[in-house]
């Protein structure tokens, strides 16, 4: 199996524009080219779009519009982990020797068909996000005494680091009683606890070991992966207060990139709501069972950026097509110390947890300088 | 429509059981996806247990838990008391109309 690297970024910045997806995509690839000066068309042996609107032929359009005539392409879909999939199938293609040059594309509108899963009867009528996240939250305040305050922080944190964030939809700071005091959508969480829909691309080239000098200097090596789908429906997540396809995923992932989850020194987390960080920090590892919500409030008291440094989902928005892919750049930046305001001193080490269908499905990606 | 949902819209809240294995086969499903066997289709308990609940405005919602397999969330209705986690329910109806609906009462009310 050939060494996969990350040698390549671009993306634009999180709105809610009005625009075609297309042109988000191709704007994307755009910036990824004008990042990287080596590249020309004819190197992308494989080009895969990552989102949930199946409205459009989205990876031949998007080569069109950026002039590649690839050997590869195809969509990948799988709601809201979308873009760490498709990042994955890339990395497949090119350590099977089935390509040297992958560009991965994810993006989505703010109006995507893809936000509420309309499949799931055991969600009954009850089949908006906020349902399925509500019973999460009111099952580990109810085990651990997670607190509504200690929700607010998470949310607080996340739109403060976003502020660093140029690509962020979010440009505001939240106090964490602006966001306890936001509209109460149930008992259990507020609007300011939940990630943004909104309009954004990112794409990322990924090179075999053979070709990625030609490309870069700095490349970051995807060395783990985890992928683990329990379910279709919500109500099958055996226990509310942890998430089995990431503890599972992310079990995989250490093991296959020989690291422990104390040697992570930087993570993207999908926190799609607050209660997902304060669950994501214990089951991948990083604090105890029961313990997320004192970890993320020391994040919050000691201006720590371990956890989504760009702002999270909560903080840059959630273009669902596009989140895994910006996770991914985030990490890149963060190994290769160029995230600015946003850097983790001596950061080696990074890892991207991104997840869909109401925790039934979590990716994990293991990156190291 | 599949049986399932010609069913709820009767207002039955049926579940596929295997022929072969007798394994109840949630979500509903023409054949079973532990063995691939034919499924028959029989009513589901109306007894239920709440796994969790939360509230939005005065519409209480759970999960509950049908014969310790089938989990859906619906509402809980009627109430005039505190809920608990391992609350006893009823289903009091079903229904489909795009899609599924299940109302809940605490059982004995």
């Amino acid at each position: 199996m050939k060494n996969v690297a990350i040698s390549g970024f671009g993306i634009t910045k999180f709105t809610r524009d009005d625009l075609p997806i297309e042109s988000l995509m191709a704007s994307a690839v755009k910036s990824l080219f004008v990042n990287t000066p080596n590249l020309v068309q004819k190197d992308v042996d494989a080009i895969l779009t990552a989102t949930s609107d199946s409205s459009k032929y989205l990876s031949s359009i998007t080569a069109e519009l950026t002039g590649i005539t690839p050997k590869i392409s195809h969509n990948v879909e799988s709601l809201c982990n979308s873009g760490a999939n498709c990042a994955i199938s890339a990395f497949a293609y090119i350590a099977s020797g089935l390509a040297d040059v992958a560009l991965v594309v994810g993006a989505e509108r703010f109006d995507s068909p893809g936000l509420i899963l309309e499949w799931d009867k055991s969600r009954g009528q009850f089949r908006h996000p906020i349902y399925w996240s509500s019973i999460f939250t009111k099952s580990h305040m109810r085990r651990y005494g997670t607190t509504k305050e200690d929700l607010a922080i998470v949310s607080a944190k996340n739109h403060k680091n976003a502020l660093a964030n140029p690509y962020a939809y979010f440009e505001k700071e939240f106090s964490i009683n602006d966001i306890m005091r936001s509209k109460n959508l149930t008992e259990d969480i507020r609007l300011l606890d939940c990630s943004y829909p909104c309009s954004g691309s990112a794409a990322i080239l990924l090179t075999s070991e053979d070709v990625t000098k030609r490309f870069t200097d700095c490349p970051i090596w995807i060395t783990g992966i985890g992928q683990r789908t329990v379910s279709a429906s919500f109500t099958k997540n055996h226990d509310f207060t942890a998430i089995q396809s990431t503890r599972e995923a992310a079990n995989d992932a250490y093991k296959m990139s020989s690291k422990e989850s104390s040697e992570i020194d930087v993570a993207e987390v999908h926190d799609a709501f607050s209660i997902c960080e304060i669950i994501e920090v214990e089951d991948l590892g990083f604090a105890i069972k029961g313990n997320g919500s004192k970890y993320v409030r020391e994040m919050y008291d000691t201006q720590n950026r371990r956890i989504n440094p760009r702002g999270g989902l909560l903080g840059s928005g959630h273009p669902l097509g596009a989140t895994g892919i910006a996770q991914i750049i985030e990490i890149v930046q963060q190994l290769r110390g160029e995230a600015k305001k946003r850097q983790v001193e001596g950061a080696d080490v990074g890892l991207v947890q991104n997840m869909s269908a109401a925790a039934t499905s979590s990716t994990v990606l293991i990156m190291q300088s | 429509m599949s049986t399932f949902e010609q069913e709820m819209k009767k207002g039955n809240f049926v579940c596929s059981e295997c022929q072969k294995c007798n394994k109840l086969v949630w979500p509903p499903n023409d054949f079973c996806n532990t063995c691939f066997g034919k499924v028959r289709w029989r009513p589901v308990s109306k007894l239920a247990t709440v796994v969790e609940f939360s509230r939005k405005e005065n519409t209480v919602f759970c999960v509950a838990e049908f014969e310790k397999t089938i989990r859906v969330m619906g509402s809980l209705e009627s109430l005039s008391g505190q809920i608990k986690v391992g609350e006893k329910i009823k289903l009091v109806k079903c229904e489909f109309n795009g899609k599924e609906r299940f109302i809940f009462q605490i059982a004995g009310s």
